[in-house]
């Protein structure tokens, strides 16, 4: 089984990269552009048995700091 | 009064906390992050600066899961003593031992200058050398030093008056200005800005020594 961990910065927590991808992108003319958002993609290859609970448990321990980030788990 | 200094693999201001605490009259042993138990009889914990773990995932969340950090957690839990610095200041807070987090800058650049420190509470073993309101001049280098709470938690560090240190002028996006926090027991301090590197006066300036000097008074003996 394979799960892929998305994490994001929460809504309201400044992305400066985010923001700065936003500017490049209007100086390039793609002024239909709003707004940008930049997180993490993160696959896991995972053994037989592996649940979206224990995945679940990796991200709140580890691969997302729920401070600042919110994750969402796609089992592939 | 012992003094213990994490090392992680690729802490670079390791060596120079250990200077600073000499120089105040700790012993120091520096521990390295596999170990599974701090020294017996360690008064304070420093968790240097540098780049644990190559900043890989988030700054300081290797790091925070490492065994020496299971034993600096139960230490600080005990009610002992540790400060953390710059990449120990985002060790500290992925453990939980401090609240919030450290952003990206909001310039998103790497900032490596010295700037004006705000004394915002003289109230604990570190900043007791100080007075509130003193600006101090201590150096900061980071990529990753926008501090980040959200309002109940900003609102709780100001109520119990554990917002240690602010910019004088914010130089990376920290909400409040804030550089540097406290425990809720006054007992762990985690700041962005180096003291260790503003303390000697071929450093270019000595404005850190003042937090050495007061800790060393806290644990020297009566």
């Amino acid at each position: 089984m394979k799960a892929r961990v998305h994490v994001m910065l929460k809504n309201g927590v400044l992305d400066p990269q985010g923001e700065a991808v936003r500017h490049a992108l209007g100086a390039m003319g793609f002024d239909q552009v709003e707004g940008v958002r930049q997180g993490k993609v993160i696959d896991l290859e995972l053994a037989e048995g592996a649940t979206e609970a224990d995945v679940t448990a990796m991200c709140e321990k580890l691969l997302a700091n729920t401070v600042i980030e919110r994750f969402e788990i796609e089992l592939v | 009064m012992r003094a213990a200094v994490i090392v992680f693999p690729g802490s670079n201001c390791d060596r120079d906390l250990a200077v600073a605490f000499d120089r105040a009259g700790f012993s120091v042993e520096m521990v390295w992050h596999k170990d599974a138990a701090l020294p017996q009889g360690v008064d304070i914990v420093g968790v240097p600066g540098g780049f644990s773990y190559g900043d890989y995932l988030r700054c300081g969340a290797i790091a925070a899961q490492s065994p020496i950090c299971k034993a600096v957690a139960e230490h600080t839990e005990r009610g002992g003593y540790a400060i953390g610095i710059c990449n120990g200041f985002q060790v500290l807070t992925e453990t939980g031992i401090l609240p919030g987090a450290l952003l990206r800058n909001a310039g998103l650049k790497y900032i490596c200058r010295t700037v004006g420190l705000k004394v915002q509470t003289s109230d604990s073993a570190f900043t007791e050398g100080y007075n509130a309101g003193d600006v101090i001049d201590i150096p900061i280098a980071h990529h990753d030093g926008n501090y980040f709470a959200d309002d109940e938690t900003l609102a709780a560090l100001k109520d119990q008056d554990r917002i240690a240190f602010t910019y004088a002028e914010n130089p990376n996006g920290s909400r409040d200005d804030i550089a540097g926090i406290l425990s809720h027991n006054r007992r762990v301090l985690g700041m962005m800005p180096h003291p260790e590197r503003a303390a000697d006066s071929g450093h270019g300036g000595t404005d850190g020594t003042a937090l050495f000097r007061a800790l060393s008074g806290v644990f020297a003996p009566a």
